[in-house]
């Protein structure tokens, strides 16, 4: 007779733990856009007077369609047609006039589906993030990430802020 | 020499599961770690849209869900097919979000309630009214910090 302990339902008792886990987990993406919301104020913004060239307008109807500055656009061209509004490489009259000063104005309706919503918010935030990777590489010789040392993002961002406001929406869609 | 033929004829030893048991919790305790809790049995349909700029919800202690989408098929019936906002494990209103987001602010340590983070799992096919009117309400209860769950895209050629 040996003292040893019986440990062979050890593995039955693990095996019914493991399938209990296996059963209840759902491993999730919990990924998405970060946004920070402006903080809530009663009063009326007080309105103030920008250069027209220094404001990108994208306008989405209930339609689902985009009206970038006064034009009616393709989602896939956004991304490009903003860099080129936030950099200016051509120094162009009718663009921003440095990255600091340039705003993207967005203004949706209540009929605007989320998902086109959430694209455009998309392409916008992607053409600020391949604005600050190409100027982490010219400056730092690295892709930009959140990784990097905080003086180098706050020198990045500092650069090119990312000024998004976000208009009321309109109501002139159905809401379903 | 005996030393080569010591174990000729004997039968063979059973395989040693001494060791099973280490390998059984060795994945359970892998499976305990990736599980997250459905805390929320969802009542409303969601399928978040897909996106390419996503960031990772670093947390899960820091994160409180709002859930937006249609009905299920079996609330239908009494809910109808709109889209309706879920707080925890049942069907609520915006006016319903602040006491939400109070219950869940006291659990969290009082040095962390700043980075606190509410997660929009919203379907893509609702209307950003409702989206609209719950954005109001976070930011009238000063949370500011929220995130539009998203897919990653699988295709990178847009």
């Amino acid at each position: 007779m040996s003292n040893e302990l019986n440990a062979s339902s050890m593995a039955d008792i693990a095996f019914l733990l493991l399938i209990f886990f296996l059963v209840t987990t759902t491993i999730v993406e919990d990924k998405g856009i970060t946004v920070r919301l402006p903080p809530w104020s009663e009063e009326d913004p007080e309105t103030q007077r920008l250069k027209s060239r220094n404001v990108f307008s994208v306008l989405v109807n209930a339609q689902n369609q985009l009206l970038v500055r006064g034009e009616p656009t393709d989602i896939r061209d956004l991304r490009e047609r903003t860099k080129e509004f936030i950099s200016n490489p051509l120094k162009r009259e009718d663009l921003a006039e440095k990255p600091t000063m340039a705003i993207i104005s967005l203004k949706n309706d209540r009929g605007t589906n989320y998902e086109t919503y959430l694209q455009v918010y998309n392409e916008l935030k992607a053409a600020y993030n391949e604005l600050w990777d190409e100027l982490s590489q010219r400056k730092y010789n690295v892709p930009y990430s959140d990784d990097l040392p905080t003086a180098w993002i706050k020198e990045i961002r500092g650069e090119i802020p990312m000024v998004l406001s976000e208009a009321e929406p309109t109501s002139f869609g159905e809401e379903n | 020499m005996s030393k080569f033929n010591k174990k000729r004829g004997k039968t063979t030893p059973a395989i040693s599961t001494a060791s099973l048991p280490d390998i059984i919790f060795m994945l359970l305790f892998f499976f305990m770690v990736v599980t997250t809790m459905r805390d929320a049995e969802l009542k409303v349909q969601v399928r978040t849209p897909f996106a390419t700029e996503l960031t990772k919800l670093e947390e899960k202690s820091l994160v409180n869900y709002l859930y937006i989408g249609r009905p299920m098929q079996n609330f239908q019936a009494v809910y109808g097919t709109k889209p309706r906002l879920q707080l925890g494990d049942k069907f609520a209103t915006v006016a319903d979000i602040p006491l939400f987001l109070e219950q869940h602010k006291i659990k969290v340590p009082e040095s962390r309630r700043g980075a606190i983070t509410s997660s929009l799992r919203v379907d893509g096919t609702v209307t950003m009214g409702i989206v609209q009117d719950v954005k109001t309400q976070l930011r009238k209860s000063g949370q500011l910090k929220i995130n539009y769950s998203a897919k990653k895209r699988p295709d990178m050629s847009r």
